[in-house]
């Protein structure tokens, strides 16, 4: 349909449309015309990505959701590896990582992420798509955007409301199923069981994602994205992007049949098609702009009117602006740039796996309590009260022993409130309140370090354990 | 202002000062007037919904019905939502979450409350705040103690370390009775005493002087022939290292305390122990749950 348009159109047709594609200053609705190539295809491609989001939550392991973030039960669940609160430390390595993930990209192939990943971008294509389907070309949706309300506008623009409002409605929910059982998730929306956190957030997903993707559009990333921004900054004349070949095409001009071109005329027929592509609606040839979310569609465009007219492709692709100034281009290799990058993603990368390897699957923390500090006991001992509290992020509960390592530096040395071993209760943190009591003549310093140890053995005869540091304190010496 | 209007046709609102400036007569934007209905339309909800203006009714009245408190007011709002009926709804959900504890704790005895790990567990969570109110001016927080006033973390018991016996404490409340010995004591005998007690709480036991002292003017009588004192008179333990009347000097104190005793009436240098009768004023529910705290903070026996 639509999207073979300009394949099917002859240079004559294309000139007429020219006039209609104008470049975006805000004042006019984008209609852009969608069109057939490489790029196009790489960008349905890059779309169905985001079926993961849409399928994830329906996955099981075991006798639960796959991945779940049980915000309630402060809780993550990915896959076999379950996050406890205290694992929190690992989300910056992981922040940071896509932060410069994103950095790099941008640096070495301009905004990859805008182009073809970003949920705005995805779903305002497929919005417009659906736009395309039942409105037809740019052309008609103008002409029905002018028109009277009358039946067929009427129909066309429920149908239109309705899909929109349907996919709309499965975002909120395939988001909300990520951190809540999925399956019962429908159940409950549709007996209207579910609570009012669930309700609020599809109703803000559903307001949110039409008027973001359906309404606002490309506008969003001139006005409301603030990656647009610091993207666009991160950009040098190395980074590969969507450019055009200016000394190629200039001077631009149009091809009229039978009348031969000028000698100083470039390959530039002006035709307006990368600008009628454009999702953004910018002139690319005004050259690198905020506006442009570099999806290559005026690649696709440009390609296939210089196929029409026998010229070489490649008057608008990817390239440095070093490239298309005939400039020696800095090997990707010998770019400071790459180098500090790299870094930076290989050090948050290693934290994270550094994390997620050395998890142990028990923790001991020990609280020293503070008042009383310390408590003189009528038989001169010291004590002091400590509360030991166990993590077992494990699946099951497991039995501990509590001692103090190092306990010849405490001649005499008691602990109370240990005797009995201590079941750790899966999946939350154990808390024990223990004294332990020193013969006052035995201590030599006003605070002393004391170590904690803990272990257990499972069912399977694994045994468990941890330690931790704290100090013991007495009266002034 | 000037009177003649030197710029006619720019709609301003002919208030125009220093030749040029002028107030113009722009409508508000849009958006704006959008937000003004709005908010219009939000109080007008408001005060459907929600109890709103407090006139012509006495709003001080408070009724007592049968689903909460029905205050005063002209408008009481649709859904009959007010501030104490949704604080008395919250502290139900509280009461619930307590309710098998409490029960549990009015008909055990506080020796039960202590063996059970759960319940005991709780009291150790929820004491906090009566302890706060209740003992913690005096005994400090954890029962860290305050001058002149006992440390409860310790295992140094006047009227005994069991959790009856600290139960029956908090109860009845306890008075310290030591008589004053300014006029019968010479201050050469006060001396030899104080050094005798100070020797017991250092451990020494070969001060002879002192020891026969300690038997001749009866001493014993109170604080036993083993100087341990006794917990049914609330004589303090004289061997061990926890004074009651804890100072830095051990032998002024020792010295004050023989000399003026403890609530000894009509000698106003006498010490001051009290602890008050908490059966008045707390439930005995109350008085257990802190019988157990206290006992839990290390020192009970």
């Amino acid at each position: 349909m639509s999207e073979k348009s300009t394949q099917e159109q002859s240079l004559e047709d294309l000139y007429a449309e020219a006039q209609e594609h104008t470049i975006n200053v805000g004042d006019v609705k984008i209609h852009a015309k969608r069109m057939g190539g490489k790029f196009r295809n790489l960008k349905w491609a890059s779309n169905f990505l985001w079926l993961i989001f849409f399928i994830g939550p329906y996955l099981r392991l075991g006798d639960r959701q796959a991945v779940l973030f049980d915000i309630p039960a402060r809780q993550f669940h990915i896959f076999g590896i379950t996050l406890l609160p205290q694992d929190l430390w690992m989300l910056s390595f992981l922040l940071l990582f896509f932060a410069i993930l994103l950095a790099v990209v941008t640096a070495l192939a301009g905004r990859v992420w805008c182009g073809y990943f970003c949920f705005q971008t995805v779903w305002t294509d497929v919005f417009t798509w659906i736009e395309d389907k039942l409105e037809g070309t740019p052309a008609k949706r103008r002409k029905l955007e002018k028109s009277p309300w009358n039946a067929a506008k009427i129909i066309v623009r429920a149908k239109k409301y309705t899909l929109w409002f349907l996919i709309a409605l499965l975002t909120g929910i395939s988001f909300t199923a990520w951190f809540t059982d999925a399956y019962q998730l429908w159940v409950d929306i549709f007996t209207l069981n579910a609570s009012s956190t669930v309700y609020t957030t599809l109703l803000l997903f559903v307001v949110g994602t039409v008027f973001l993707a359906g309404f606002l559009r490309e506008q969003t990333c001139f006005w409301l994205c603030p990656y647009a921004r610091i993207q666009a900054v991160m950009i040098d004349d190395t980074s590969i992007v969507p450019s055009y070949d200016v000394s190629r095409g200039e001077t631009r001009g149009r091809l009229v049949k039978g009348k031969p071109t000028s000698d100083d005329q470039g390959d530039c027929v002006d035709c307006n098609q990368c600008v009628a592509v454009c999702p953004t609606g910018v002139d690319i040839r005004g050259g690198q702009q905020e506006g442009c979310i570099m999806c290559g569609l005026c690649i696709d465009a440009c390609d296939s009117v210089m196929e029409k007219i026998n010229k070489p492709i490649g008057l608008i692709k990817y390239a440095s602006w070093d490239g298309i100034m005939g400039k020696k281009e800095k090997p990707l290799l010998k770019r400071p740039r790459v180098w500090v990058y790299t870094t930076i993603l290989v050090i948050a990368l290693s934290g994270v796996i550094t994390g997620l390897t050395s998890m142990e699957p028990l923790e001991l923390k020990v609280l020293h309590a503070r008042q009383p500090l310390f408590v003189v006991q009528s038989d001169g001992t010291i004590q002091n009260r400590y509360t030991l509290k166990v993590l077992n992020k494990m699946n099951k509960d497991i039995n501990v022993s509590i001692s103090v390592d190092k306990a010849n530096d405490f001649q005499g040395l008691i602990i109370k409130g240990a005797e009995k071993e201590v079941t750790a209760t899966h999946g939350t943190v154990t808390a024990v309140t223990i004294f332990v009591k020193v013969p006052r003549k035995n201590l030599t310093e006003k605070s002393q370090d004391i170590i904690f140890h803990i272990e257990g053995t499972d069912a399977l005869g694994t045994v468990y354990q941890s330690d931790r540091n704290s100090v013991f304190i007495g009266p002034k010496r | 202002m000037s009177e003649h209007n030197p710029f006619p046709d720019e709609g301003n609102t002919g208030h125009i000062w220093d030749d040029n400036l002028r107030e113009l007569a722009n409508p508000p934007p849009n958006w704006w007037m959008m937000g003004w209905y709005a908010s219009i339309a939000f109080i007008i909800g408001y005060i459907v919904i929600y109890p709103s203006i407090p006139m012509f009714d006495d709003y001080n009245k408070v009724e007592q019905t049968e689903d909460g408190i029905i205050t005063g007011g002209i408008t009481k709002g649709v859904t009959g939502w007010t501030a104490i009926k949704e604080y008395n709804k919250a502290l139900a959900e509280v009461e619930a979450v307590r309710k098998p504890y409490e029960d549990k704790i009015a008909v055990m005895s506080a020796k039960e409350i202590l063996a059970d790990e759960a319940l005991s567990t709780y009291v150790e969570h929820s004491g906090k705040v009566l302890f706060g109110d209740n003992c913690s001016a005096c005994h400090a927080t954890g029962g860290a103690g305050n001058p002149g006033y006992p440390v409860l973390a310790d295992d140094d018991w006047l009227y005994g370390g069991t959790i009856e016996q600290i139960q029956a404490t908090i109860s009845t409340g306890k008075k310290g009775m030591m008589t004053s010995h300014v006029a019968t004591l010479s201050e050469a005998e006060i001396d030899t005493l104080a050094h005798y007690v100070v020797g017991l709480s250092e451990g020494k036991t070969d001060d002879v002087k002192g020891k026969s002292l300690f038997q001749s003017k009866a001493c014993f009588a109170c604080h036993g022939m083993d100087a341990k004192g006794m917990a049914a008179l609330g004589s303090a333990n004289l061997t061990d290292g926890i004074w009651r009347f804890d100072e830095e000097d051990k032998f002024a104190s020792a010295k004050r305390t023989i000399a003026h005793g403890v609530n000894a009436p009509g000698d106003d240098k006498t010490r001051m122990a009290e602890m008050p009768q908490f059966s008045d004023n707390m439930s005995e529910a109350d008085i257990k749950k802190m019988a157990v705290y206290v006992y839990k903070f290390g020192g009970g026996k």
